[in-house]
């Protein structure tokens, strides 16, 4: 998750003007600590020292040592001004408009040009401009992908924006910045960045309906509705619940709940069984389900591709 | 005496000596209490997942570790200094209003034990010491948790606002003859900028916190974006008051610096005029760059680019002042005690806070540092590597005065080589941390991220700044026992309180000093003129206030009111009550004084 080693513009940028900064103040920093190590060494007191004259100040030196540190800010002033508005520039025309929707404690993604939802893992195509645009559904969250750039807030009644271009393919994690509360700490995601044939069929598979269940999975249906799930969650052709995460392609997800779980039908089971538990504070509560129903669901929602 | 008049006294006192030990006492109480809510936020966090503590704990914890160590550890510990030593640095036999600086310390009293009384309920804050809105919302946040936080820091911002009034109309109507402003110590400075700091960033916060009451007790929506209110409007206000805040919690400990290193190097301040306008022109900045607490939340480039310019200005006056420091140091003859350890410490570690303050003023480097340890670091940097140094430097310069009794040498310099290791040991890792991806606020993390080491070893710093606390704590105590009795003057100091007893009498002079130099003491000590021949006076006949019952009562009658937010209307009324009894007696209260 370290914000050195950028896959994305953003990052880079970024990451330069770190480097550029700390190079100063690291130089700064050695030659101050060194000069008061130097001062208290010779100046210390020992047997034979005079009486230390009664100097009340310097002129000269004062105005010096006060132009030094203007000229270093002003080093520091332009490079960042240039890098705050190269990095806020207004998105480009081929850029990707996806939007992020914070909740607590997990994201809601849609690509409006596509017609897709998802939850928690942003899918991108590596070198084309994204831009996010960020929204809040509740409180204040922050998104950060670290190894992609900095973080931009989520807020309500604003619409937040956030460019930038993956360079490398990859799965790179982040999670929210903003204490929003309870399960803050297990608010995570997954920026995947796809090569552009790999996103394109990722589009397709997303925009086809998932595949009818078979086996063990064929009863999941019957179950998602009996056990009460339609009322929050999305399968499409299924039901129309907004409350969570959109679930018609879910079983492709790497993870469940919000990056805490990997997505094993073990793993689903045990969220479907006691979402609160894995999750402190999660809106999705413990339901009266039999162990066979939430089999049968572990089976439907893994296989739903 | 017998016990109860003994506590009587302390219940009613007026003198501004008792009021500072009060302060320092109880400030000390609730820094180990803040203590001990950091060591167990890092005993959660020294492995991945650890179930030691659940989320809600965690958050109540962090919570709490920073609105205790803000506001009833760090503000009144310095509140102890500005107490018990600005009159005596400017030749005052009291402040301008001691009943008013009494109501202001048990007002600061009973806020910080109102908040912490949270936890008796389960109850303790648990929005951040921030208190962001939405999530500070009643649809948000149901139970009392930040009830008890709004309710208690205003009834804390009274505090620091009568205080505030009353310290400036100390420093400049109760000066000792002779001593004008550019005689003024360099300490009473920076407390002088600080009340007017202090007077000016808390309205904005207190309005704030009421705009935030009438939304969770009346049902008003002035952060509830789903109504068309607005969060970022709490953010302008808090930050308004938090950003100030950070230099009311600096500069007082850079005026004990000030104070420290002339004495132990044996030469005055240097550019003493030049380090005030420094102090000065950082507060006036200190208003002008909140929204870099904000610069992720999308003010755009122009506003990101001012508020950047403005934060890194204030690089220059505090890069002044440290070049002054080390001027000062430079040509004198510097003795190596506990004070001088705590100040150069305070430089050194004060110089990394500030540089990576620096870094983060750039909002494209903040883009990725908000929010993450690198933050964390930083901010413990400027607070425990900054005022906390520069506070214990205090402690240890002005013990003698106080306690009358001297401080171990030894133990002192086991404290400060304790502190400042597991200081650098708990904190430094955090900006790897910060740099690796870590949130703050996260009472849980996965293993795997490389996060593991670096947090162990923080925790492992942390409980050895536990144990430097501890050696403080044990040499305070010995010293109080049997401690090597203080002459008036153990450190050959510069300024007045040393030219009087240790401690000093409760009318601190027999006769007013005249003065007539910047480090009036020095100059008489030093002979170029004689003390100005003193008239043998009778302490007998000298006029000091009397004490008074109702500052405790009024402080009170407004906690019980407070109260009554949390539980019955009818609570409210009774307090409200008492304090306008309070008030009413305090207005008319006529004794004649009590006399030395």
């Amino acid at each position: 998750m370290s914000t050195l080693n950028s896959v994305a513009d953003l990052g880079s940028r970024i990451g330069d003007l770190f480097t550029n900064i700390i190079g100063w103040t690291l130089f700064i920093l050695i030659i101050v600590e060194a000069l008061l190590v130097w001062v208290i060494w010779a100046y210390r007191d020992r047997p034979g020292r005079e009486e230390p004259k009664a100097v009340h100040g310097h002129v000269g030196l004062e105005i010096g040592w006060t132009m030094i540190p203007a000229l270093i800010v002003t080093i520091i002033a332009i490079p960042t001004i240039s890098t705050i508005f190269r990095t806020q520039a207004p998105p480009p025309d081929n850029a990707l408009t996806i939007q992020v929707t914070g909740r607590q404690w997990w994201w809601e993604i849609r690509y409006p040009e596509l017609g897709i939802v998802t939850a928690n893992e942003i899918v991108v195509p590596a070198g084309r401009p994204v831009t996010l645009e960020l929204k809040s559904g509740d409180v204040i969250h922050s998104f950060w992908v670290p190894r992609v750039g900095g973080k931009r807030d989520l807020i309500g009644g604003k619409v937040n924006t956030l460019t930038f271009t993956v360079e490398t393919p990859g799965a790179y994690p982040g999670q929210c910045a903003e204490f929003c509360g309870l399960s803050h700490a297990n608010m995570r995601m997954l920026l995947i960045a796809e090569t552009p044939q790999e996103f394109d069929r990722w589009v397709d598979t997303q925009r086809e309906p998932p595949a009818p269940p078979t086996g063990e999975a064929a009863a999941g249906p019957a179950a998602f509705v009996s056990g009460g799930c339609l009322a929050c969650h999305t399968i499409r052709g299924l039901s129309t619940g907004v409350v969570g995460p959109d679930l018609t392609h879910v079983g492709s997800r790497q993870s469940i709940a919000s990056g805490l779980l990997k997505n094993t039908p073990e793993n689903l089971a045990r969220w479907i069984n006691d979402p609160p538990a894995v999750k402190p504070g999660a809106r999705m509560p413990k339901l009266p389900l039999t162990g066979q129903q939430i089999a049968t669901l572990a089976a439907y929602l893994g296989a739903l591709k | 005496m017998s016990r109860l008049r003994r506590l009587t006294g302390w219940l009613t006192t007026v003198d501004h000596k008792r009021i500072g030990i009060l302060y320092g006492v109880s400030a000390f109480a609730f820094f180990l209490i803040g203590g001990i809510e950091a060591l167990l936020i890092r005993l959660q966090l020294a492995f991945p997942r650890d179930s030691l503590i659940s989320a809600e704990t965690y958050n109540q914890l962090f919570t709490m570790h920073g609105t205790t160590m803000i506001f009833l550890a760090v503000m009144p510990l310095s509140s102890a200094f500005f107490n018990f030593l600005v009159p005596l640095m400017i030749g005052a036999r009291d402040v301008a209003f001691p009943r008013l600086n009494a109501l202001s310390f048990w007002i600061f009293l009973f806020g910080g034990i109102f908040i912490n009384a949270s936890f008796l309920f389960g109850a303790a804050p648990n929005a951040g010491w921030f208190g962001y809105a939405n999530l500070t919302s009643k649809t948000f946040s149901e139970g009392q948790n930040l009830d008890f936080w709004l309710l208690g820091l205003l009834v804390l911002g009274a505090s620091s606002l009568i205080a505030g009034f009353n310290f400036i109309v100390t420093i400049v109507n109760m000066r000792a003859p002779g001593m004008t402003f550019m005689r003024l110590p360099t300490f009473v400075w920076m407390t002088l900028i600080t009340q007017f700091l202090i007077i000016l960033a808390f309205p904005p916060i207190t309005v704030g916190l009421i705009l935030l009451g009438f939304d969770r007790f009346v049902g008003t929506n002035f952060y509830n974006p789903a109504a068309g209110g607005n969060p970022l409007l709490w953010q302008h206000l808090f930050w308004l008051f938090g950003h100030p805040e950070v230099y009311i919690l600096i500069l007082p400990p850079m005026g004990i610096i000030s104070e420290v290193l002339p004495t132990f190097a044996r030469k005055p301040l240097f550019g003493y005029p030049v380090v005030i306008y420094s102090g000065i022109l950082i507060a006036f900045f200190g208003f002008g760059v909140w929204s870099h607490h904000m610069f992720t939340v999308g003010l755009g480039p122009v506003a990101d680019s001012a508020f950047s310019i403005a934060t890194m200005l204030i690089g220059i006056p505090t890069g002044v002042k440290i070049f002054n420091w080390l001027a000062t140091l430079w040509g004198g003859r510097i003795r190596f005690q506990t004070p001088l350890y705590f100040a150069l410490g305070f430089i050194s570690m004060f110089l990394i806070g500030g540089l990576s303050g620096i870094m983060h003023a750039s909002p494209p480097v903040d883009m990725q540092q908000q929010d993450s340890y690198f933050v964390v670091a930083h901010l413990h940097y400027v607070l425990v590597g900054g005022s906390l140094f520069g506070l214990f430097a205090g402690i240890y310069y002005w013990w003698p005065k106080i306690a009358g009794r001297l401080l171990d040498e030894r133990l002192g310099r086991v404290n400060f080589w304790l502190f400042f290791i597991g200081f650098n040991v708990a904190f430094f890792p955090m900006h790897f941390l910060g740099v690796m991806g870590m949130p703050r606020r996260i009472y849980t993390y996965a293993e795997g991220l490389n996060w593991e080491l670096w947090n162990r070893t923080s925790t492992a710093g942390a409980f050895l700044l536990g144990v430097a606390i501890l050696v403080f704590l044990f040499n305070a105590l010995v010293s109080l026992r049997r401690g090597a009795v203080a002459p008036a003057d153990p450190w050959d100091g510069r300024t007045l309180e040393w030219s009087i007893p240790s401690p000093p009498p409760s009318y601190n002079f027999a006769e007013v000093p005249i003065v007539k130099s910047r480090d009036e003491l020095w100059a008489q000590k030093k002979g170029r003129r004689s003390a100005v021949p003193r008239s043998e006076a009778s302490p007998e006949a000298i006029h000091l206030p009397a004490p008074s019952h109702y500052p405790i009562v009024v402080a009170f009658g407004i906690i019980t009111l407070a109260a009554g937010a949390l539980t019955h209307l009818w609570v409210s009324v009774a307090g409200a009550f008492l304090m306008i009894y309070g008030i009413y007696r305090f207005a008319f209260e006529y004794r004649s004084g009590a006399h030395g």
